[in-house]
């Protein structure tokens, strides 16, 4: 599981690789937890890149709601995008899709989020 | 060995309402429409054959009660729930209420839809039966006395009239009683509940309701994996969905179906019986919720296959 980040203006991208279960769910906390400390309002925004995410468990979905409770009070945007087939069926029994607002594409979510990282996106 | 489900319902019985029936019927003669069913055969035939179970039949309403049944001329329960009303009136109407019966029941726990079934447990009132209580919490005979006495129930519990022991076990340790090797296991929920693994010629059932198993620590995850080791049987509390488990009902003592399916995966146990169903569930609630567990078996599987089942008031399991 590998987990990195890249800034277009205002939004974080972080992208998340492999498969997360119980067993490095912990280690998925640790690495996702930092890239959400400024998500909040006229700070940063983050798109939860899940496009090579193979598998998640129950333990990684927690690790999300976790985050996701995060960054809710603060009122900053936390959005997923790309899930593969799986990851999507896997969000939609555990009734994660009711948690995040999901997108096809990172550019999608960039569009939605902030028109600026959108057009860094695009020349960048 | 057979495993029968009297009562499948979490915290609270239900029953359907008539709306319910008359929504059943509505569909069921839809289905219907067109087709040639003239006799009771036909009409059997297309009930069993054509609707699906959750149109031709309910989940039921009954609370935590479950038959573990190996032949012998004593029974085996796990938890005292209405359940154990429909089970004692089967046994009743079998057996006839002179012949004494011995029975052994496992408590999950004391809360109310667990222990509620026993004051209508008709053999509790009748000479010569005798019914051991086994579990590990230290309360275990009070509560069962605490809901015979007044204002709760008209009958005190000294006024039943059969012999009825309480049996303290520890968990983690390994006894035999009834025929079974049986070791319970403390699990999380509130006040604490117990799930058991039960064994007998070589056959493994564990019975593991209203526990919450986060799966957030590796290693008490180890010891509830080592638990369902290799089980042909667990029948699991899968009451809410995985967000609600883990965010707006966290720490309400409950699994889900992901946890169910990942906590068998991992034990290489054979056959998973979602259980202790929500009660604001209805029947297609309940039945795509099966649908949903069965697809995410089949999407997560790797070399083992596991087969899922919904326990329903009236199943029988042959292990």
């Amino acid at each position: 599981m590998q987990v990195s980040a890249v800034r277009y203006a205002d939004v974080l991208v972080v992208a998340v690789k492999g498969r997360i279960d119980y067993m490095n769910a912990e280690e998925f906390k640790a690495a996702l937890l930092p890239h959400l400390a400024n998500c909040a309002p006229g700070r940063d925004q983050v798109i939860l890149d899940l496009s090579r995410l193979e598998y998640v468990s129950s333990a990684g979905l927690r690790v999300l709601m976790i985050a996701a409770k995060e960054v809710r009070p603060r009122k900053g945007r936390f959005v997923a995008v790309s899930l593969q087939p799986v990851v999507r069926e896997i969000f939609e029994i555990s009734r994660f899709t009711l948690v995040f607002d999901l997108f096809d594409t990172v550019q999608d979510a960039l569009r939605a989020l902030s028109p600026k990282a959108a057009a860094m996106s695009h020349t960048g | 060995m057979r495993v029968r489900f009297w009562g499948t319902r979490g915290s609270l019985p239900v029953s359907l309402t008539a709306e319910d029936i008359k929504g059943k019927i509505v569909e069921a003669l839809l289905a219907a429409a067109g087709r040639n069913l003239k006799t009771r055969a036909e009409i059997e035939a297309f009930v069993g054959r054509d609707l699906p179970f959750a149109i031709s039949h309910t989940y039921g309403g009954n609370s935590s009660c479950v038959e573990l049944d190996i032949g012998t001329d004593e029974h085996v329960l796990c938890d005292l729930g209405t359940g154990v009303r429909p089970f004692g009136l089967d046994v009743l109407a079998r057996k006839g209420p002179r012949t004494p019966r011995t029975f052994h029941v496992f408590m999950s726990h004391l809360h109310w839809d667990h222990i509620m079934g026993f004051p209508f447990f008709p053999h509790a009132y009748l000479p010569g039966n005798r019914i051991v209580i086994y579990g590990c919490h230290a309360g275990i005979e009070e509560a069962f006395r605490g809901q015979h006495a007044a204002p709760c129930f008209p009958v005190d519990f000294s006024r039943l009239s059969a012999k009825i022991e309480f049996v303290k076990l520890e968990p983690g340790r390994r006894v035999r009683h009834a025929d079974f090797d049986v070791t319970p296991k403390l699990q999380q929920h509130s006040g604490d509940s117990y799930s058991y693994r039960f064994e007998h010629g070589g056959k493994v059932v564990v019975y593991s309701t209203d526990a919450e198993h986060k799966t957030d620590d590796v290693a008490s995850t180890h010891e509830v994996v080592e638990f369902f080791r290799n089980a042909d049987l667990v029948i699991f509390d899968a009451m809410y969905s995985l967000a609600d488990a883990v965010s707006v009902k966290e720490d309400w003592g409950h699994s889900s179906n992901i946890v169910g399916v990942e906590l068998c995966q991992h034990a290489r146990a054979r056959h998973l019986c979602i259980y202790h169903h929500e009660p604001v569930y209805n029947d297609a609630k309940i039945a795509s919720v099966l649908q949903e567990t069965l697809r995410l078996e089949e999407i997560t599987r790797a070399d083992h296959t596991l087969r899922i089942s919904s326990a329903y008031d009236g199943l029988e399991i042959a292990v």
